[in-house]
């Protein structure tokens, strides 16, 4: 005897959600979670309005994975069907990884066929100078997801800069966040864990970015993208991933199949957080002495961060020389890489660059300089 | 514009693998018939999971349709996974099993169906059953 949809009671359930336990039937899944990110979009904004604005050009972050696949997809839906007047691009990050990232760039290649969308692969080589697999024949596979983070983080700016965009928006989803916040807490790293969990965060040397999938567990992501039948590649980095986060993803996995919201309530946990005056100060001057040289580099500004870190490259140095150059930071010295610029429209808004919660957090930072 | 929502042809698999990266299954049937005391079962690997599967996404299986030993019981999902951890994995296999379930991330549909729905480890296989394992815990 088939268990019925909960929600139009007539059709057979397919799908267990795990969010609220909820037992639907595959068009009513489709519903519910089209309807989940149309909501996380129309009031994730700090202040609860919408993450977009009317006309708004909007970069997708494209790996060719489930998430950014998915996500393609239901901005494509959703722009149509609430009419939200997004021109909808697909920017992808060629990181220059032989056997990774070939098959995963076909598979957006044949998205941009799907969905109509104009799409811009960005490569690593183009911007810095440097593959990925230069990069680990020189600095090895330990430091590389340093390098690899950082660039992809200047890449995607740039990139969207390239394509007049306003706004990036990116797959990560519950879990990802989840996973976010749990290794900001194993990291000491508090003053990032609400700050992780925002919907949509800027600064002042980026542009706007926005996660839509912010409630979307990775389970709904999946079986929407199968019973869908999109075109996604599953693949993973052949170059070590990070141990440490692999730790914390195995054991969200193990909390969720004892407890399903245990994902939810991690970001519920990461959102309430706010660190006191005191608090800041403190983790201020403990970070002075605690923090390695590299980790050191990522509290700079992001054009800085890629720059110091293809300094240290190019100098040809081996692994220990790149760590002193990134340790020396500060004065740019004799020499400097710098990347190239596009030209990028800004979009001046009310003179508040920042968005709410960036606002909160940097009007109770401590300035150490 | 009257575009149908559907924006996807239903030919890819919608499972992270292209046809062009895995080899074309080879089903048990084409080496021999299935007996009396067997069930056919058809299985599909996604999100990366058929890479610990000789590469390729679709097996199909005759599994015996009681567990082996004194206390026979009928084939379950519990007696599938145990059968392929013994007989189908070709490498890491706890990248797939965890205790006699499958590991915590991977996702399991029994035709279809949200194996949470039909009773996980207890389900009771069918003759031509599809089973889909779907690992979350590669990249997206």
């Amino acid at each position: 005897m088939p268990t019925l949809c909960s929600i139009c009671t007539t059709a057979r359930a397919l799908v267990k959600r795990p969010k609220t336990g909820q037992q639907v039937c595959k068009q009513c899944f489709f519903d519910v979670f089209e309807e989940e990110v149309h909501i996380t979009i129309t009031q994730g904004a700090q202040g609860g309005g919408s993450i977009f604005e009317r006309g708004e050009k909007v970069a997708i972050g494209a790996s060719g994975g489930k998430d950014s696949t998915v996500l393609a997809h239901v901005l494509t839906v959703l722009n149509r069907r609430y009419d939200y007047g997004l021109d909808l691009y697909l920017l992808s990050i060629d990181e220059g990884i032989k056997g990774y990232r070939d098959d995963s760039l076909e598979t957006v290649k044949q998205n941009q066929a799907e969905y109509g969308l104009p799409l811009k692969i960005l490569s690593y080589d183009e911007l810095y100078g440097w593959t990925m697999d230069k990069v680990v024949d020189q600095v090895g596979k330990r430091n590389n997801c340093t390098f690899c983070g950082v660039f992809r983080r200047q890449a995607l700016d740039r990139g969207a800069a390239g394509l007049g965009v306003d706004h990036i928006v990116t797959g990560h989803n519950a879990d990802d966040i989840a996973e976010t916040v749990l290794m900001n807490i194993l990291r000491g790293d508090v003053a990032r864990l609400q700050r992780c969990t925002a919907v949509t965060t800027q600064s002042e040397d980026t542009i706007k970015r926005s996660k839509p999938f912010k409630y979307a567990y990775e389970k709904e992501i999946v079986m929407y993208a199968y019973f869908k039948k999109l075109t996604y590649f599953s693949t993973e980095c052949i170059y070590s991933p990070e141990a440490y986060r692999g730790y914390a993803r195995v054991f969200l996995k193990d909390l969720e199949a004892v407890r399903p919201s245990a994902i939810v309530d991690i970001i519920r946990s990461g959102e309430s957080f706010v660190l006191d005056q005191a608090t800041q100060r403190s983790m201020k001057a403990m970070r002075r002495f605690r923090t390695s040289p590299a980790r050191a580099n990522l509290q700079k500004p992001a054009s800085a961060k890629a720059c110091a870190l293809l300094q240290g490259l190019e100098s040809g140095l081996d692994r220990a020389a790149v760590r002193t150059t990134q340790m020396a930071g500060g004065e740019a010295p004799e020499g400097q890489r710098s990347i190239p610029m596009f030209e990028r429209k800004l979009r001046v808004a009310d003179g508040n660059a920042t968005e709410g919660i960036e606002r909160a957090v940097q009007r109770v930072e401590i300035k150490t300089e | 514009m009257a575009q149908p929502e559907t924006l996807v042809p239903a030919s890819t698999s919608g499972l992270g693998y292209t046809s062009g990266s895995a080899p074309a299954a080879s089903p048990a049937s084409a080496v021999r018939t299935r007996t009396a005391d067997e069930l056919e079962i058809r299985l599909e690997f996604g999100g990366g999971l058929h890479l610990i599967f000789s590469q390729q996404p679709k097996h199909t299986i005759f599994l015996p349709r009681t567990t082996p030993g004194a206390d026979a019981r009928p084939a379950d999902i519990r007696y599938l996974i145990a059968y392929m951890k013994d007989n189908l994995v070709s490498e890491r296999e706890d990248m797939f099993v965890d205790g006699e379930g499958v590991r915590p991330g991977i996702l399991v549909l029994i035709n279809d169906a949200d194996w949470e729905l039909e009773g996980e480890l207890d389900y009771v296989l069918q003759d031509r059953d599809e089973i889909v394992f779907i690992s979350t815990l590669h990249g997206g």
